[in-house]
């Protein structure tokens, strides 16, 4: 018997290249190519009066210098807005290179090709420009007045207004028996994956196709974007993602300015290029995300129950919006959590400022929602005077009320139905695993000592696996060795070996013979990418379909040959074999040789198969209904995402001195449906929670009120260390499979961060007892509150 | 030093260019770069040795951590020029002579202490100086040996582990002295 690897904590087959240094990222490949350096804006805002790149061609080594005036056609139109929205009125995107304005510091001007870096990088220093500078818009507040505009054009600064509405949310408030208001804050952080964006492309003047391998999360996608812009067909463009070092959202965005201009040049030049950003490169013109302004106007009964909920929030969409208006639709519609407040309002602007771009980050929009929700959440027990668990459990959604439709749009224009989950079993286990019930004596020991220390619980759901499909492709060689393609892209999430359980499952093969490839557009032209935690449940549904129907037919074929049914077969490492009767066997690669009616004896599975006879003499040698080869391929498109979800509980200890912020305990309950390797999930779940407690204590775009980011390095923009990671996660797992899909799956790869701002706010605020709205949080700060608080104190009841 | 005078002009770029040896896994290269060449780009586009990877370049994330004489240094924060004649020892070096994976790599293999792997050449550089001179370590030891390392994917928690698990590896099997060290 094969044992089963499906829910098995197999060890990773990516690992062993990666761990000899044989890893294969953009700047690992074609080391003669030409690399490229791009001018970046060095104000938020500007017209460019002239630029003077003359003294470029006196550097020697230097190729070419592109500025705008050089694009043509497509190229010199607007980057495209990849999703429009009816309520997105005013969207806007950059140009390749800027074209007369420029709307923050590292915008893209000119981009020079060199023989190596450091020579690109001194003609740039050559480039002259002229600008016309003009006041910047920074901050939410100032966007908001709108007495300064970032674009002429966009009136109050604003690129869209939504609003949804389920009930009469203002009269259940009204009517309800209390009622409380929230202001609250968060702010900017960013993806930071520790490679940054990279593209390398070679235009191959025989066979006159464009071959491009860049560090994305979306093969098809830029393959679509470079050849519209660049004029080519579809099919001469290839687009190969090679060994990414971490994405976290930033790489869904494409195409990214360099993703074109270097397939431009490398076609122009016929030679390859390569573009690798650097560091502050990547902190001044890739993505940001997280900053919302929020208000929120609760109504609940005396058991804490919401009545009525509106909530209001503006959003830093940064200077463009290519990626349309994903991240605050998300945190408008997953707000809700694992709650049913009846009556919901709520209205978001999405506006601009001169800073980078916004778009998803690891969470993409629902850790703010998160935050919305549970500092109400918070703030309303702490009105109540009741046990912050207990206002949590009032307004479940209980586990017989599934499928639980919100009466909302999500963000795929789907409806909001909740597939499946068991919140009140999850919060029973948080309460265990981090002893709830108990803390109460923990703290007030504490207290009796000098010391200060909080717990803090945070609930959240997340839609994840959203369509619109994946596919996969599942090929049995004659050798017997199985190649899977799926056209999403991997960055680290150990997908080949996730997918390879899988296969190894459902055909019945050695897992050691399945081979995964990701992102690679030769291979599966049809894709759509990794984003929203769908990877798992997208392409490991499409591959387990096109496995199945890859056994399907070895099963016919080995029938045939056996002569005998299909129903009395059974696949054994790579074996087919009467059941009961093993002797009685075929080898799935010779079943491959015999799948192909032309059959050249060039290996011994080959001549294995001379002595089986397959088909019907009669018909043609491929059957109207079949096809030459041993290969499945099916796409997996589901009818809406399906739910996650998890609770987290925080212990810290705040410093009475220093205001300095320790974590003691990290406690994690997730769902996310069937485990296909828990070891993976489990690193996942770790790797966001790190995330999360930078994003909740340390990582903030420190933006002046010049427009410029004071802290883009690893100097000053502080991204957890070892050192400020909890030293334990401690973990436990709900498995209520998805309805929605073949193998039960949800997703898992954003789930550890969504809850961070929410949970370590509680936990701040229940070790300080006033509140905290605004994150991330600093020593520095909370020492601040400290002294505000006391002061208030003293002042009395009427200050 | 063996750095020479400058010896040649670069046809492409007009640079000075000098003669270096590197000593890299116990191999002598003879390389003619220009003098601002640092040493990671040296390694990774004049060697071909791509396992050192730049995540920062200015010296904070460890993702470029080479061996030099059996010390950890940073790549991104030197001259190629000024390691001449030095013993380096990259990623490419820490596997078993048999080719095996060293104990490092195999107790980062074990615990999932890698996911994109960008950074995983750095900590194993590091965690290999490390064990050499504290062989087993506490995990607040292994914590404080990995101090100066960023990593955004994995939360450390596993490479934590991996440190833990790399030294009963190398207890185990004790292996060959790395080059460069002192004995
Ligand atoms: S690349 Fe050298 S320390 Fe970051
Ligand atoms: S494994 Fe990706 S940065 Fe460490």
């Amino acid at each position: 018997m094969t044992t089963k690897l499906f829910g098995q904590a197999v060890q990773r087959v990516e690992d062993d290249r990666l761990l000899r240094g044989q890893g294969q990222y953009t700047d690992d490949l074609m080391p003669g190519a030409l690399h490229a350096a791009v001018l970046r804006s060095p104000h938020a805002h500007a017209r460019i009066l002239a630029i003077d790149v003359d003294a470029v061609l006196d550097v020697e080594g230097v190729v070419a210098v592109y500025t705008h005036e050089d694009l043509v056609g497509a190229m010199a139109e607007p980057l495209p807005l990849l999703i429009p929205h009816p309520t997105l009125t005013h969207g806007r995107t950059q140009y390749a290179l800027a074209r007369d304005e420029i709307n923050y510091v590292g915008e893209a001007i000119a981009m020079v090709v060199a023989v190596d870096r450091y020579v690109a990088e001194d003609a740039v220093d050559r480039i002259r420009v002229d600008y016309d500078v003009l006041p910047p818009v920074v901050g939410i507040e100032n966007a908001r007045d709108g007495d300064l505009l970032v674009h002429d054009d966009v009136p109050g600064n604003r690129a869209a207004r939504m609003e949804q509405q389920v009930g009469d949310a203002e009269a259940a408030i009204a009517a309800a028996p209390h009622r409380l208001s929230l202001d609250l804050q968060v702010e900017r952080s960013a993806c930071m994956p520790m490679e940054g964006r990279a593209t390398l492309a070679r235009w191959d003047t025989d066979s006159r196709r464009m071959q491009v391998w860049t560090s994305t999360q979306t093969s098809t996608g830029v393959r679509a974007a470079v050849a519209s812009k660049l004029g080519l067909d579809l099919g001469q463009v290839d687009v190969i993602t090679p060994d990414v070092g971490g994405g976290f959202g930033v790489k869904i965005v494409h195409p990214w300015p360099e993703e074109l201009l270097v397939p431009m040049a490398a076609r122009a030049l016929g030679r390859p290029v390569k573009f690798i950003e650097d560091r502050r490169e990547h902190f001044i013109s890739s993505a940001h995300e997280r900053g919302q302004l929020q208000h929120v106007d609760v109504g609940f009964d005396d058991d804490g129950r919401l009545l009525g909920l509106s909530v209001q929030f503006w959003h830093d969409n940064g200077a463009y919006t290519p990626y349309g208006l994903i991240v605050p639709i998300i945190t408008s519609t997953q707000l809700l959590g694992p709650y049913k407040p009846d009556n919901y309002k709520v209205v978001f602007d999405s506006l601009y400022t001169n800073t980078v771009i916004v778009t998803p980050y690891r969470g993409a929009g629902r850790p703010q929602g998160v935050y919305a929700m549970e500092r109400t959440m918070d703030a309303i027990a702490a009105y109540l005077g009741k046990d912050r668990t207990e206002v949590r459990a009032a307004n479940f959604i209980q586990p017989d009320e599934f499928p639980y439709d919100h009466g909302l749009l999500f963000q795929d224009g789907r409806p909001l139905i909740y597939d499946s989950g068991d919140y009140p079993a999850s919060l029973e286990k948080l309460k265990a695993l981090v002893d709830w019930d108990d803390f109460e004596r923990i703290r007030d020991e504490a207290r009796a000592e000098g010391r200060k220390v909080g717990i803090g619980i945070a609930c959240y759901v997340e839609g994840t696996g959203v369509g619109p499909y994946e596919g996969g492709h599942v090929h049995v060689e004659t050798s017997g060795k199985v190649k899977v393609s799926t056209g999403l892209t991997s960055q680290g999430q150990g997908h080949q070996t996730a997918f390879a359980q899988i296969v190894a499952d459902e055909l019945g093969v050695p897992f050691e013979d399945v081979e995964v490839v990701t992102g690679d557009t030769r291979r599966s032209p049809y894709s759509v990418g990794t984003f929203a935690s769908r990877a798992a449940v997208m392409s490991g549904s499409a591959i387990a379909l096109a496995a199945r129907k890859t056994r399907e037919k070895v099963l016919r074929i080995a029938a045939d040959a056996l002569e005998t049914t299909p129903e009395d077969l059974e696949i054994v490492n790579g074996v087919v074999q009467v059941k009961g009767a093993p002797g009685s066997r075929i080898e799935l690669g010779t079943i491959a040789v015999l799948s192909n009616p032309l059959r050249y004896a060039f290996d011994e599975a080959s001549k294995a198969a001379t002595q089986f006879v397959v088909g019907d003499p009669s018909k043609p040698p491929v059957a109207e209904d079949d096809e030459p080869g041993l290969e499945g391929k099916d796409f997996y498109s589901p009818p809406r995402s399906t739910f996650a979800n998890g609770m987290h509980a925080v212990v810290v200890e705040t410093d009475p001195e220093t205001a300095e912020i320790t974590i003691l305990r990290y406690a994690v309950v997730h769902d996310c449906g069937n485990l296909i390797n828990p070891l993976i999930v489990e690193g996942q779940v770790h790797g966001g929670v790190a995330q999360g407690v930078g994003g909740a204590l340390y990582e903030r775009m420190a933006y002046n009120e010049h427009g410029q980011l004071e802290n883009a390095s690893f100097m000053d923009f502080l991204m957890p260390y070892v050192s400020e990671v909890p030293k334990r996660i401690e973990i436990d797992h709900l498995e209520t499979p998805s309805p929605l899909n073949p193998l039960g799956l949800k997703g898992a790869g954003e789930a550890g961060v969504i809850p961070s701002a929410a949970v370590f706010a509680s936990a701040i605020e229940d070790a300080e007892g006033f509140p905290i709205t605004s994150m991330p949080i600093s020593p520095s700060e909370l020492f601040a509150l400290r002294l505000h608080h006391e002061q208030k104190l003293q002042e009395g009841p009427h200050a | 030093m063996s750095t020479d005078a400058p010896t040649q002009t670069d046809p492409d770029t007009g640079e000075d260019l000098h003669d270096v040896r590197l000593h890299v896994n116990g191999i002598v290269h003879q390389v003619r770069i220009p003098g601002r060449r640092l040493l990671s780009d040296a390694l990774r586009h004049d060697l071909g040795l791509t396992g050192t990877h730049v995540g920062c370049e200015h010296g904070v994330c460890g993702a470029c951590t080479v061996l030099l004489e059996g010390q950890p240094v940073r790549a991104c924060l030197m001259f190629a020029v000024s390691a001449a004649g030095q013993e380096l020892t990259t990623v490419e070096g820490l596997a078993a002579p048999d080719g095996r994976l060293g104990p490092v790599q195999q107790a980062f293999k074990e615990c999932h202490g890698l996911q994109c792997g960008f950074c995983t050449p750095g900590f194993l550089t590091t965690i290999t100086a490390g064990l050499r001179d504290n062989p087993d370590p506490t995990e607040d030891e292994a914590r404080e040996m990995i101090g100066g390392n960023l990593c955004r994917c994995t939360g450390y928690q596993n490479i934590v582990s991996a440190v833990c698990r790399a030294a009963e590896i190398a207890r185990l099997e004790p292996s060959e002295p790395l080059e460069g060290e002192q004995p």
